[in-house]
């Protein structure tokens, strides 16, 4: 990420604030995620699967500043970064090495990529995974598996040292929750009328709404990782536009094949898969491949998400489908046709270079056993200590109930306001006439 | 000739419609109510604000039955409605004066019978 970053030394101020648009678009697509889980779960979890969005701000935030950012960008170890930057110690306005922004600024906008990672996780167990458990594994896995895949891929690690290239994140962010979801769903397990009855999103409005927001917010997630307002970066703004309208359209052609019609969550998800799949490839490849990227990246994603629900897997909102998948694929992706002409770092095969492939290769295949493992046993490990859901009777009830005391469509009927001078004795109470 | 009246729970809805469907039972009316038994209120807090939801979402179940589909009905809603907690709803069974059917102008027994096809 920081190898093709010519001109250092000094703060650009077109290059800053750019940049701190940029953090700003990235940190609105956690709500926008928010939005667009909420409306693919039932009414009865709506709070409480955008509140697990709302928790990995609050809880990734934190860890970010303390510990995690030191981990990911401090030195350039092979597997993990030191403790230089711990608390934030030495992030000031001083250019970061090897960008022309303030050193505070990199900081802020690699933390709103820790949010919205954590944020994607939660995909995976909604509907069931109790609220509290949640917030201590987004705490801990913002560390132990962001970190430290950000590291390897972002900060200076061995993915990077051996040439791999990720332009916005394929490594840490798409394949590193897409697999880590894998995990979550298989440790957390499946909700209990999984399979038994059909469990449908409850707003469609909101999941294409969120999805439209999360395009936007794209295009800083993207364009911002080139940490300039330079070629590299133009190129992955304009190919944030190409690559998912191409995903639609195919992902149009085969809802028809499938079942005659185009469906509108089919949509929603579409724009994610061509969001996710140029997100690696963004800075490195031409905007007529970056289309192409947009049809093939459709094909593989299309496929499990087709096949998912017929598993016992009840990885419930295809976070490995939609991220997972598209992120592999953008990053190999980049191995065929990376072209130096466009980015000035590197070919791919396609244009003389298989070792670029190879490289693209590693990362494909060391990723996806990192995530998958490392959240695996921490999960585990966490469900030992503490249960990680709650009882049937709580799930019919319903996540909003019972974790947060609240409901997303309260009706305010049959509602009476609790004072203090008031008996809470159980009993049905009508206020007193006065 | 009787209207049987179910109130259950609303996340148990597709036990009893499966019940019913087990129960023979293919004709009924099912809306979405508010309502309050015996269970315990629930307390939520909006912004600071504690209020006691004294009204719980219930499914109503309407099934106008012939004698003989009386029973059977009132065991799939037990069947299909039954968590063993306070708020699992009741039953009520009325008598019917008259049923309709307005396609062909049947009536009673042959109106509440369902169409063989």
């Amino acid at each position: 990420m920081t190898t093709f970053i010519a001109a250092a030394g000094e703060i650009n101020t077109g290059d800053t604030a750019w940049m701190l648009v940029a953090t700003a678009l990235v940190l609105l697509m956690t709500p926008a995620l928010g939005l667009f889980y909420a409306g693919l779960v039932r009414s009865k979890n709506t709070l409480n699967t955008f509140m697990m969005c709302v928790g990995a701000i609050a809880v990734a935030t934190i860890t970010w500043a303390l510990v995690g950012y030191s981990l990911a960008f401090d030195g350039d170890a092979k597997i993990i970064g030191g403790l230089g930057h711990a608390f934030l110690s030495g992030v000031g306005f001083e250019p970061r090495d090897g960008t022309t922004i303030p050193h505070l600024l990199f900081f802020a906008f690699q933390g709103t990529f820790c949010i919205i990672t954590t944020a994607l996780v939660a995909g995976a167990v909604v509907e069931r995974m109790r609220f509290g458990p949640f917030l201590i594994f987004a705490a801990l896995w913002s560390v132990l598996v962001y970190a430290v895949l950000a590291h390897w891929a972002f900060g200076g690690g061995w993915l990077a040292q051996q040439g791999t290239l990720d332009f916005a994140g394929g490594v840490p962010v798409e394949m590193g929750s897409g697999f880590s979801a894998l995990a979550a769903a298989l440790v957390v397990g499946a909700r209990k009328d999984y399979g038994r009855q059909a469990l449908l999103p409850h707003n469609a409005m909101y999941v294409l709404l969120g999805a439209g927001l999360l395009w936007f917010g794209w295009f800083g997630f993207n364009g911002g990782s080139g940490f300039t307002t330079g070629n590299s970066s133009v190129l992955a703004f304009t190919n944030t536009l190409l690559t998912p309208a191409c995903t639609l359209l195919t992902w149009f052609v085969l809802d028809l094949m499938r079942s005659r019609q185009i469906t509108a969550i089919g949509a929603a998800t579409a724009i994610i898969v061509g969001c996710v799949g140029i997100t690696p490839a963004g800075g490195f490849v031409s905007p007529i491949w970056a289309m192409v990227l947009g049809v093939i990246v459709a094909l593989p994603c299309y496929a499990v998400v087709a096949y998912r629900p017929r598993t016992r897997v009840d990885e419930t909102l295809d976070v490995l489908a939609a991220h997972g998948i598209a992120g592999l694929t953008g990053i190999v992706f980049i191995g065929l046709v990376a072209q130096q002409g466009w980015n000035g770092v590197a070919d791919g095969l396609f244009y003389g270079d298989a070792g670029q492939l190879g490289s693209q290769l590693v990362a494909a295949v060391a990723t996806p056993v990192y995530a998958f493992g490392m959240t695996y046993v921490l999960l585990r490990v966490l469900g030992a200590l503490m249960p990680l859901r709650g009882s049937d009777t709580e799930e019919a009830i319903g996540m909003d109930i019972i974790h947060h005391g609240e409901e997303a469509y309260a009706s305010g009927e049959g509602a009476i306001l609790i004072r203090a001078d008031m008996p809470t004795d159980g009993a049905p109470r009508v206020p007193e006439k006065v | 000739m009787k209207l049987v009246i179910g109130i259950v729970r609303p996340d148990k809805v597709n036990d009893v419609l499966a019940a019913l469907y087990r129960a023979e039972v293919r004709g009924f009316s099912l809306s979405r109510v508010q309502g309050h038994g015996g269970e315990l209120d629930r307390v939520e807090t909006y912004r600071g604000v504690r209020v006691k939801m004294g009204l719980s979402d219930k499914a109503r179940f309407e099934i106008a039955v012939s004698d003989e589909f009386v029973e059977p009905t009132i065991e799939a809603l037990c069947d299909g409605g039954q968590t063993g907690e306070v708020g699992d709803g009741k039953i009520f069974v009325v008598p019917l004066e008259r049923v309709i059917r307005i396609r062909s102008g049947e009536t009673d027994d042959l109106a509440v019978t369902p169409v063989v096809t």
